[in-house]
């Protein structure tokens, strides 16, 4: 039986094991067709029994898909018919049918970890010798073009350089989600593309995630696809805003994202990154650029990027909760949102002066006699939140104090009221409205220790069904 | 890691290979650069194309390098971008 079979071992030098068997190699060579693949250079093993073949390029190794060398594999005709890793005596006997082989070696030796096993070798070996899944369409560089360069004159960057998007980059990026590279999620505004998980990686490697940040940037791509977050409006309007990513839920503090001092500024790597994958993806897949479709007047500094998570505060409901998940799934949350305006109070104790000092803020939001228009997020920084938690108010009941401190009289928000042309119809003179669209005011938490500020994130003009809603996905993996 | 192949990351509905801008048919009313490289005798060569040019229309500007040996300036290529709508240039003599 053992005369029909033939045999490959992968080896490699640099492995006390595989030097260890030699003997038990030469052995299995004089019975049987032996092809070793040694994975660190030419001249091992030593024996003229075997076939021994270089596969430094780990070609052989990759196909062979070994985790462990050596591993020694039996093939009837082209069928594989079982394989052991490392040494073990009975387990070589068993797979060879050779009931003396090794006599002279020990019992047991571990193997040591297959090349192809090395970090950040398995993406490049894919990309080389395929199985990858990858589709998008390959752009070779001429001899002395700079890929960064490259990436600027094709149009792909939002302005600051992107991380060139090799095959080998886009399988490890792919690494970070079960989902298959094929799989399609929806259209992207404004040209309406397909994109695919893979596109997705691509554009996340471009604005320099890591794979574990991949499945929050598919989930912030699926919900910009979403038709209440009204990506196309937003892409084209005039007005500031763009998509701001809140992350909420254990994910975010895993993978590092940053919701503590200077949340919604720069220098923590996930929160850059994911957000700016978010605008690459609409830039380049969907082919919203500004001048093009999105004709912005002023823009704002967060359309390269606005991504934070929202702290972890056992007082208050998350943002997860307040949208309808459970407070240990991470969720992404959409909001079409201008700029960052703070909001100082470093006198309140109490909450009542505190909301009106909040409510006063946010009366400005899109302009003081506007109603019903803008959205707003109002992240609620640690000192202020202390306020709220020393006197047991609730997050809903702070919510509900603002919408009431925010019912404004209509005498002063009509058109000429305060030597402003700018205002409502004359006629809701006598009414009394609400600055904020029920739902149209969002509370999170975030925020460094020290300083006595909260900030009041504006929303675009157009919000609710005119225009654009808050959508949460969750984060799957 | 090398970096010579990279993926789409976009609609691919772009060529995957650039096209040279397609040259005007008609020179009328157009400002064309021409680039003095500093070879011996340049002048004496672009002042023919010059003329050449303005009879089909074209206004004529001239540039040139302060050497052949290296490559222009980086603010006299922004002077011929700002103020050209085509550019000719010799490579050597």
């Amino acid at each position: 039986m053992a005369a029909e079979s033939r045999y490959i071992l992968v080896t490699k030098r640099d492995c006390p094991t595989c030097q260890l068997i030699e003997p038990a190699l030469e052995e299995l060579a004089l019975s049987a067709p032996v092809r070793v693949f040694n994975q660190d250079g030419a001249g091992f093993p030593a024996t003229a029994a075997a076939d021994v073949i270089d596969d430094s390029e780990l070609a052989g190794s990759w196909a062979l898909d070994v985790e462990i060398v050596p591993t020694l594999i039996r093939y009837e005709g082209e069928t594989e018919a079982g394989r052991t890793e490392g040494w073990d005596r009975s387990a070589w006997r068993a797979l060879t049918h050779l009931n003396d082989l090794g006599a002279s070696l020990p019992e047991f030796r571990p193997g040591c970890g297959s090349l192809t096993r090395d970090p950040g070798i398995a993406p490049r070996l894919a990309a080389r010798y395929g199985g990858g899944g990858l589709t998008a369409r390959r752009i070779d560089l001429a001899p002395l073009e700079d890929a960064i360069e490259t990436c600027y004159e094709r149009g792909w960057s939002d302005g600051l350089p992107v991380v060139p998007p090799t095959p080998e980059r886009v399988l490890a990026m792919l690494a970070g989600t079960n989902r298959d590279p094929g799989e399609t999620l929806g259209e992207v505004p404004p040209d309406l593309v397909p994109v695919s998980i893979e596109k997705i990686a691509i554009n996340a490697v471009m604005a320099g995630c890591r794979p574990e940040y991949l499945p929050v940037v598919i989930s912030a791509v699926e919900a910009a696809l979403e038709e209440p977050f009204c990506m196309h409006g937003l892409l084209a309007t005039t007005y500031f805003s763009g998509p701001m990513v809140v992350v909420s839920g254990p994910l975010a503090r895993r993978i590092g994202m940053n919701a503590g001092g200077n949340a919604l500024g720069q220098g923590n790597r996930a929160n850059a990154t994911i957000g700016r994958a978010l605008q690459l993806v609409i830039r380049n897949v969907g082919g919203g650029r500004p001048g093009g479709v999105d004709r912005a007047a002023l823009g704002n500094p967060g359309k390269y990027t606005f991504c934070f998570a929202e702290d972890d505060d056992p007082a208050w409901t998350s943002l997860s909760e307040d949208r309808g998940f459970a407070r240990d799934e991470t969720t992404v949350t959409l909001f079409a949102a201008d700029g960052v305006q703070g909001i100082v109070d470093q006198k309140a104790r109490e909450p009542e002066p505190l909301c009106r000092s909040f409510a006063a803020g946010l009366r400005v939001v899109s302009h003081p006699k506007m109603v019903q228009a803008a959205d707003a997020f109002l992240v609620v920084s640690p000192e202020h939140a202390r306020v709220f938690h020393d006197a047991g108010w609730s997050k809903q009941r702070v919510t509900e104090r603002l919408h009431e401190l925010l019912t404004i009289d209509g005498s002063e928000l009509v058109q000429g009221a305060g030597g402003m042309a700018e205002g409502l119809p004359v006629k809701l003179k006598g009414r009394s409205l609400r600055k904020f669209r029920e739902g149209g005011l969002t509370l999170v938490r975030a925020g460094g220790s020290a300083g006595m500020f909260s900030a009041i994130i504006a929303g675009w003009g157009a919000s609710g069904e005119i225009g654009s809603s808050p959508v949460t996905r969750e984060v799957k993996s | 890691m090398s970096e010579t192949v990279l993926l789409d990351p976009g609609s691919e509905r772009d060529p995957s290979q650039r096209e040279p801008r397609a040259l005007p048919l008609d020179l009328s009313g157009r400002t064309v650069g021409l680039l003095d490289i500093s070879k011996p005798r340049g002048d004496v060569f672009l002042d023919e194309i010059a003329s050449l040019l303005e009879a089909e229309g074209a206004t004529v500007t001239r540039f040139r390098k302060p050497t052949f040996t290296r490559p222009a300036p980086t603010e006299l290529r922004q002077d011929i971008a700002e103020q050209c709508d085509l550019v000719l240039e010799g490579l050597a003599d």
